[in-house]
């Protein structure tokens, strides 16, 4: 019927043949995952030690290398660099070899970009809790860092690439997001962090730095999420996606409106008012692209709800995209010269940040981990499955009262500053929110102990199990693509 | 053209890419190449702020240690640059704006309006707009307060806000309690800014609100060598 059912359920066989799974370095995506783990866990810690800066309770107040902006820098930029970063390329090393039948382009090339990246993520919190950090939001890795974050980029772009030239015949939308999220990823990265810095500063660099921060979002995390979701969601649902036609509106509006956002951060700001109005009606635009892409995988869901209760990736997949879809509607309204006046630079804006990459990515992340984590650990299954469930409700739950939380108390400190309240009462007003948020966050860190605890289970008590052979260099043909 | 591989490299992720960088990125870089971005040193021969030379009188002993050449436009261009870097690293600018905007009573709350052409210098590259408003602007903060309270409020802000959040800034002091360079540094940066308006500081009630004019402000009064 339409080319995403071939590539995507063709086969009737649910073992994965050897010669294709020998195609994947499984040994390196788990290390990747480790790896996103691990700097999850740091930066969350690190939202969480930051969050007590706020309820005056900070518990290493007055040292210099604790103290709570370098922290918080280390917080986005982990969440970043390290979790979404590190998640995102270990789910390539799996989905790409497996699209293209084709290996990426080197074993050892493969090896020392995650190495390399490792030295990135480490170099960047190093240098943030120095004093080293870039004055530009989501950027903020040092610029001694940042040459060698780039060139990384550059390696990744030549690692996964090459198999996808080498595909004939039509290529599956997941494909058309990689493609260009590599592209984009470098040419983003460049922008923002050299222009601002050297080149053009005031306004202008605003607006460029405005660019930054949204296609930091929407050409890196976004295409390479969703290209996955393309991925994992008809193989795991073992259903072709709804629309191929739908599959084109959502890539080409994304590719064609979400450049053009960036300015949005930064509204009623000096940056000429044209381009401000241009932004809003381009994010606007965006919103009606990504109704299409939520109702094309709704639409692949119906007849399959069961699977929304009974296979916990697919939970965590559709829950993402309810946050998703959540998170654009929210945005095209916040974006708006009405809404902005009042929530621009409070807690709403900082809620809605905390459901897009936690929510939505975050999930999708956690979601793969769990379709992969045993086969990549070689085990028959989860230690636990019902931790796994813990580990959803206490994480869903933590997350969205959050950003309730944070939405309303955005609102709360947008209307008295409005209101000419003094200061000190928007702060006032705001502790008990605060109060709420690092609650959550308490609630979300430990359901993510319940996961990093089965997959430490689930490692330990596995069976032994013959591993596929060493990734060959030679393409496989003619196989079916099989999970 | 929209399923092939070159189409996807070279209209989406190129092209597209582009075209948003051009109208969205370069086009405002163009609207102000009328006013050149101005260096540090062009900033300090505007005005050295009375701040900075209260620093000097209140501090002799560590002023002259951390700027042996005392009060000059060097001296004060390079108090200037370490404050921003400060401002930057210990990541201010995530919980301070430095932006008025035209809505929400905020030039009531602040004071004029920001303009684009107060951005076109060195100390705005990055711009420093701001994530978060935790804390209040500070675009028009220069000479609200006195050094003593910056200096207090950075070592202790709950010491004159009771309710603040703001994380104490204890390695801006050396072991005497008086403010090394760093802090004589942030402290002089804060005090400097909005210090190109005409006129400054704004009080809330108080003084002109409204869009700034063109005119330069008058040269200061300490622009001597060494101390007043």
């Amino acid at each position: 019927m339409t080319v995403t059912a071939a590539s995507a359920t063709s086969s009737s066989r649910h073992e994965p043949s050897p010669a294709v799974g020998a195609l994947v370095n499984e040994r390196l995506v788990l290390w990747y995952f480790v790896a996103s783990l691990t700097y999850l866990f740091v930066a969350m810690l690190a939202g969480l030690l930051f969050s007590f800066q706020f309820l005056q309770s900070y518990p290493f107040t007055g040292i210099e290398l604790l103290s709570p902006g370098r922290w918080r820098m280390v917080h986005t930029n982990g969440v970043a660099y390290g979790f979404i970063a590190n998640a995102f390329l270990g789910a390539l090393h799996w989905a790409v070899p497996r699209l293209t039948l084709r290996p990426v382009l080197g074993v050892k090339l493969s090896w020392f970009i995650f190495v390399a990246w490792q030295a990135v993520v480490v170099a960047t919190v190093v240098g943030l809790l120095t004093g080293h950090a870039q004055a530009v939001e989501w950027g903020e890795t040092p610029i001694f860092v940042d040459p060698l974050a780039l060139a990384g980029l550059v390696l990744v772009a030549i690692n996964f690439l090459p198999p996808i030239f080498q595909t004939t015949g039509p290529m599956y939308v997941t494909l058309w997001y990689f493609i260009s999220a590599f592209v984009w990823t470098i040419l983003v990265y460049a922008m923002g962090n050299y222009i601002p810095q050297f080149f053009v500063g005031g306004a202008a660099s605003g607006a460029i730095i405005g660019l930054f921060i949204h296609d930091l979002v929407g050409l890196f995390v976004t295409p390479l999420g969703w290209g996955l979701m393309y991925y994992f969601v008809p193989i795991i649902l073992k259903k072709p996606i709804l629309s191929h036609g739908l599959s084109l509106v959502g890539f080409w509006g994304l590719a064609f409106f979400y450049p053009l956002n960036g300015i949005h951060h930064f509204l009623y700001s000096p940056i000429p008012m044209f381009l401000q109005y241009g932004a809003v009606i381009a994010t606007i635009a965006v919103e009606l692209v990504v109704t299409t892409v939520i109702l094309n995988f709704f639409g692949t869901l119906r007849g399959r709800g069961d699977a929304l209760r009974t296979v916990m990736p697919i939970r965590w997949f559709y829950v993402g995209m309810v946050f998703y879809f959540t998170t654009c509607l929210q945005c095209a309204f916040q974006v708006t010269l009405t809404f902005q006046r009042i929530i621009h630079f409070t807690d709403w804006v900082v809620g809605h940040s905390h459901l897009v990459m936690f929510g939505v990515f975050g999930f999708w992340i956690l979601g793969m981990m769990n379709h992969l984590l045993p086969r990549l650990l070689r085990a028959e299954g989860w230690y636990r499955p019902s931790w796994n469930s813990w580990h959803f409700w206490l994480t869903g739950i933590g997350m969205l009262v959050m950003f309730f939380d944070l939405v309303i108390a955005g609102l709360i400190q947008g209307f008295q500053w409005r209101d000419l309240a003094p200061w000190e009462a928007s702060i006032r007003a705001s502790t008990p929110f605060w109060f709420l948020r690092t609650l959550t966050g308490i609630a979300i860190i430990a359901g993510q102990m319940m996961f990093l605890y089965n997959i430490l289970m689930t490692a330990i008590h596995r069976r032994a199990v013959p591993a596929p052979s060493v990734p060959r260099t030679t393409p496989a043909e003619g196989l079916p693509v099989t999970a | 053209m929209f399923e092939t591989k070159s189409g996807v490299f070279l209209i989406a992720g190129v092209g597209f890419f582009a075209l948003a960088f051009l109208v969205m990125g370069l086009l405002p870089w163009t609207i102000y190449l009328d006013q050149p971005e101005k260096t540090v040193e062009q900033l300090a021969a505007e005005g050295i702020t009375h701040e900075f030379v209260d620093l000097a009188e209140r501090f002799p002993g560590p002023f002259q240690e951390h700027f042996p050449g005392g009060v000059t436009l060097a001296s004060f261009a390079e108090a200037l640059r370490l404050g921003r870097q400060v401002y930057v690293a210990e990541a201010c600018w995530h919980c301070h704006s430095q932006q008025v905007r035209p809505v929400s009573n905020e030039d009531l709350r602040w004071g004029p309006v920001s303009h684009a052409r107060e951005y076109q210098n060195e100390l705005q590259r990055p711009v420093l707009f701001g994530t978060r408003r935790v804390g209040p602007d500070l675009i028009r903060e220069g000479a609200r307060r006195s050094n003593d309270w910056h200096l207090a409020h950075f070592y202790k802000p709950t010491s004159v806000v009771p309710t603040s959040v703001m994380p104490e800034y204890k390695w801006f002091f050396d072991a005497n309690g008086y403010p090394n360079k760093k802090g004589m540094a942030i402290v002089t940066y804060v005090q400097w800014l909005g210090s190109w308006l005409p006129e400054y500081p704004y009080f809330q009630g108080e003084g002109p609100s409204g869009p700034t004019t063109d005119e330069p402000k008058p040269v200061a009064v300490a622009q001597g060598q060494g101390g007043v």
